[in-house]
């Protein structure tokens, strides 16, 4: 028995040979942790980046196979600036010299190598024998009625710009704005082509009060990532101010207030060290890891905390007495959740994800460093500043019985009960949870509170579509777009893209080529085809081209070998299932109805959010069952029994099968912000279990308590911390699900419902199964009392 | 106080003198480097353009171009494509003016019909290349406004501003070479934005009939886009003795053949 003991007496022995050697050398804790704490956090540094390519990894095939497509033609993100007169027609001489003026202002944004507008669209016809190619509207301040009656009759039979530049009844009109960014400081980029358009909207509006202006596009996604990050960060405030009044409420202690919020504010001090030395860039995901780690740190001072005022109050120690107490007490349970935490967290590097990797390394460092303040800096604060309490007389009387005793009460009396309810109620979540479905559209990641949001609804429900899809369609041959076969097949999949319910424009070669073709011909509609001859197409191809102008050029459409052309279709918002099976069709239809060389792939920044969280699901999935394995492991270390740990697997699983049950009858889409969840609420919520059970084996066997009378010593020893600490983290998460940006508010939500239905499965579940898993083994009884240890007395 | 007015009034005159002097001695420059190429006549080159984009991939045109020296207005110039194979025989005939825009025709061998062009647009991409029309044609002193920058041993640097509202650009920085008969060695394009767009050098320099520098390469970087167009000449010939005859719609046709 002796033999057996030691290792939680050696446990023991070193957590209060730790606690009196801080008590002892109070100051030189102190200082040396604040020092640690400062070196760290001087080396912090916040840059945020807000391009959406840091949600691609690497390797990200989609993404590679965009950034290919982007080498080929030309690389470049825009700005969509749409414009609504209130008159209702863009069509009158002030509206198209406003237009033109705006233009001519957009051609100076940063970056700037294209700028495509009704007015300087290049209107192709033919004037006698010879080609024309011209502004729409140049100069449109001295056209007449009659003049622009004509503009307005070309814009709107004009394929290229119906549904793209212009809408159908001629009342909504867009600029496009192409930039190419150098992409060697996104951080600074970005800000500056914003800054230069919310600019020149804003001169714009005050000359002309009549225009509603909206804007959209890559740069404006790219600042909305970039400011959702710096809002999510602002989120750390709100959650310091909970901190402290939890911690008050909690402790009714100012001096036990302000070393917790020393150690919370040491623990980020140090993880935006981390941030600074590994040199990671902000994003919006990862921007919430000082709410995280505010979250998770506090629960550590507060077990801590409430064990040294309760041993002070109740039972009468010392200060120091109840100190040495408190951490002999609480070192190895602080130790494991922390552990478990660290665990959980490091699992996102499994995923495919980098913002989260960032965010699942920042935390478990902090979360380390939290440890590590909560077992030294808080104690030695502690032991210097001057606590007081009243002890108190037990005057409530040993007969009130606690409400979580009467809840123990309950459930012992009807554990088969219980778990058949339990089991009918997860069961059916569970097979609830299977109906999510992944959604990963990149607008709907942002709330109505977000401009971007409303002004790219605004967009797609009055002008054109903001998801696209691109294919670079392939002759084969250099020179070869200009085979009439290749045209024609081109001009087919242009046809069949038309036809699809989801396509609301494309945008082709062959269209081009159609429309000299016709122009070559006297403006004849029987010419409105490609044309016959491969000389006929190359020379008309020749002659057009050197008929456009300084950045309306086709090299953003035709590769420098002329062996390849780009397609790109414009998309209703749908979701990202019915978007990859869009690229699915349209990929097989090419398999089917072209030769080899010009199969493609559909790929574009859409394509690559609609694949993120699949792809994210597939490379969790390892990284999950890893973190189950290990922390059951460390569960059974802990509890030093194999059996229990088996069932700890129940309770630990089952909260995230709750959660994603209730989440079908909520929302019923979910995210990839939300993958990362199972691994992250796992080291979490693994708490409650490890606590409880180890309450229960220590009545059983310390105290020789049967199953029934452990399990209500269990609720009545650790049920009120667990109800606190849930309500600490409930309170964390409450706040991030406030988050304006859905990859952290959906995230925040799933994690609160499943912290919660943790609670309710530790106080249901888990008592009737130990009750039950107990009976059968009463004639083992006695063999099992020589086993187990305890470790997580408290 | 009247003092200060009047050192005042001096340093403003000095300063509208030195610039005053700046615009008149590029455009001085520019007057000496376009008499320096006068009185070649007529010339036939052939030309090797290669494309090249951001990952090394090439693409290839070639090319003759024929030159007639005009004195009382632009130089007229011919193109006629050799490859690729699609487009031999396409041929253009320019006529550059000194003011106004210039003429433009197209001959299309398949149709067999010469198409003008309408040249308002001349800033566009020449075949898919780094080079603007713009930047190809003969370079008339009186389509630009000038202003000298600085002297760097036998560099002078101009500041060159298109009087052409459609041009893809803001100015020029052209760089010419005193010594050598005020031929170009770098220009520098700005585009509408007034960031650096593309640089334009200038090598392997051949002196004909003992006056006249021609570069054998002629090398374009896009900056922003990280494409390149090389040019490569050959076989210059100022003994062809080119006439007005040669730069007709007629000759077009005829040269396309």
């Amino acid at each position: 028995m002796n033999a057996i003991k030691k290792p939680r007496k050696i446990t023991n022995t070193f957590a209060k040979r730790w606690a009196e050697f801080v008590i002892k050398f109070k100051w030189p804790v102190l200082i040396t942790t604040l020092a640690l704490a400062i070196g760290l956090g001087s080396n912090g540094n916040m840059e945020f980046d807000g391009d959406y390519h840091v949600f691609f990894s690497k390797s990200n095939p989609e993404l590679e196979a965009f950034d290919a497509l982007q080498e080929k033609y030309t690389k470049d993100d825009n700005v969509v600036i749409v414009l609504t007169p209130s008159n209702g027609d863009i069509f009158t001489k002030e509206n198209l010299s406003a237009i033109e003026e705006l233009t001519a202002e957009a051609w100076n944004t940063p970056y700037s190598s294209r700028v495509d507008a009704l007015t300087n669209f290049q209107h192709t016809s033919a004037q006698g024998d010879d080609l024309y190619v011209d502004d729409l509207s140049y100069e449109s301040s001295t056209k007449t009625d009659a003049e622009i009656a004509i503009i307005k009759q070309k814009a709107l039979k004009e394929p290229l710009l119906v549904d793209r530049i212009l809408n159908k009844s001629g009342t909504v009109t867009a600029i496009n704005v192409t930039v190419r960014l150098p992409g060697k400081d996104s951080a600074k980029e970005i800000p500056e082509v914003t800054a230069f358009i919310r600019n020149a909207i804003s001169d714009f509006k005050t000359k002309y009060p009549n225009f509603e202006i909206h804007s959209s596009g890559l740069v404006p996604l790219n600042t909305a990532f970039f400011e959702s990050s710096m809002n999510d960060l602002m989120l750390t405030m709100i959650m310091l101010i909970i901190v402290i009044i939890t911690t008050f409420i909690l402790t009714r202690n100012i001096y036990s207030t302000v070393a917790t919020f020393i150690v919370v504010m040491f623990s980020i001090m140090s993880a935006v060290g981390f941030v600074g030395l590994m040199g990671i860039k902000l994003t919006p995901p990862s921007s919430v890891f000082p709410t995280m780690i505010l979250t998770l740190a506090v629960a550590d001072s507060i077990h801590i905390l409430i064990t040294m005022l309760q041993k002070m109050r109740k039972d009468g120690y010392n200060k120091k007495e109840a100190l040495v107490e408190s951490i002999r007490l609480n070192f190895m349970p602080v130790f494991i959740t922390s552990l478990t935490t660290v665990i959980g967290f490091l699992t996102m590097n499994f995923g495919d994800v980098p913002p989260f990797w960032d965010l699942g390394n920042i935390t478990a460092f902090g979360m380390t460093m939290a440890f590590l303040y909560s077992t030294t800096a808080l104690p030695a604060l502690m032991a210097i500043l001057p606590v007081k309490v009243k002890v108190k007389k037990e005057t409530s009387g040993p007969e009130k019985i606690s409400w979580y005793k009467s809840l123990g009460h309950m459930v012992v009396k009807q554990p088969v009960r219980l778990t058949i309810i339990s089991i009918i109620v997860i069961g059916l979540l569970t097979f609830l949870a299977t109906k999510n479905r992944f959604n990963d559209e990149f607008i709907n990641y942002f709330d109505e509170t977000v401009t971007f949001r409303t002004d790219t609804d605004y967009i797609s429900e009055n002008l054109t579509g903001i998801y696209n899809v691109e294919f670079s369609i392939g002759s084969g041959e250099s020179g070869g777009i200009n085979n009439p076969e290749y045209l024609r097949k081109l001009n087919a999949f242009e046809d069949w893209l038309n036809q699809q319910p989801e396509v609301v424009h494309v945008n082709a070669f062959s269209e081009v080529a159609r429309r000299v073709n016709r122009s070559m011909h006297g403006d004849d509609e029987n010419y409105y085809k490609v044309p016959d001859s491969r000389e006929e197409a190359a020379q008309y191809l020749l002659l057009y081209e050197l008929s456009l102008p300084f950045g309306l050029d086709l090299n953003n459409q035709i590769n420098v070998d002329k062996s390849e052309t780009r397609v790109t279709v414009t998309i209703e918002n749908i979701k990202s299932a019915d978007m990859i099976a869009f690229s699915d069709r349209a990929e097989a239809w090419l398999q089917n109805n072209t030769p080899k060389p010009m199969h493609s792939i559909g790929v574009s920044p859409t394509l690559m959010f609609s694949t993120l969280g699949f792809r994210q699901a597939d490379s969790m999935f390892t990284g999950n069952i890893i973190a189950l394995i290990l922390i059951s492991i460390v569960l059974m270390f802990a509890l030093r029994n194999f059996k229990l740990g088996l069932l700890s697997i129940i309770p630990n699983v089952t909260p995230v099968l709750v959660g994603f049950g209730f989440w079908a009858l909520y929302k019923a889409q979910i995210n990839t912000g939300m993958v990362i969840v199972f691994g992250m609420t796992l080291g979490i919520i693994v708490d409650d279990t490890v606590h409880f059970m180890s309450k229960f084996l220590r009545a059983r066997r310390e105290l020789g308590y049967d199953a029934k009378e452990a399990v209500i010593y269990a609720f009545e020893t650790v049920g009120k911390a667990l109800v606190t600490t849930t309500i600490v983290l409930l309170a964390g998460f409450a706040v991030l699900s406030t988050s304006s940006f859905a990859l952290n508010s959906y995230m925040a939500r799933i994690t609160l419902i499943i912290i919660f239905s943790a609670l309710v499965i530790d106080f249901i579940l888990l008592p009737s199964l130990l009750i039950l898993t107990s009976k059968k083994n009463t004639s083992k009884e006695t063999i099992k009392e020589l086993n187990p240890q305890v470790q997580l007395d408290k | 106080m009247k003092k200060l007015i009047l050192i005042g009034i001096a340093l403003l005159s000095i300063t509208a003198i030195t610039a005053q002097s700046a615009e008149e001695r590029g455009l001085q420059i520019a007057n000496e480097a376009d008499k320096a190429d006068q009185g070649f006549k007529s010339s036939i080159v052939n030309l090797k353009m290669t494309l090249k984009n951001k990952n090394g991939q090439t693409s290839e045109r070639l090319l003759i171009t024929r030159t007639l020296e005009q004195s009382d207005d632009g130089d007229k110039s011919m193109i006629v494509f050799n490859s690729p194979k699609d487009v031999k025989g396409t041929s253009t005939l320019t006529f550059t003016h000194k003011i106004g825009s210039d003429d433009q025709w197209l001959f299309l061998p398949s149709i067999k019909r010469v198409k003008r062009i309408s040249s308002n647009n001349k800033s566009g991409p020449f075949v898919g290349s780094e080079f603007a029309y713009e930047d190809l044609s003969s370079q008339e002193v009186e389509k630009y406004g000038y202003k000298f920058l600085k002297e760097n041993g036998n560099l002078l640097i101009v500041e060159q501003d298109p009087v052409d509202p459609k041009s893809g650009y803001t100015r020029r920085l052209v760089t010419y070479n005193k010594e050598k008969a005020y031929r170009l060695e770098k220009i520098e394009f700005y585009d509408r934005k007034n960031s650096l767009l593309k640089t334009l050098t200038y090598s392997d320099y051949k002196l004909y009939k003992g006056k006249f520098w021609r570069a054998l390469t002629m090398n374009m970087i896009n900056h922003q886009s990280n494409k390149e167009t090389q040019l490569k000449f050959s076989d210059y010939n100022f003994e062809s003795e080119l006439s007005e005859d040669d730069f007709t719609q007629v000759a077009l046709k005829r040269a396309g053949k």
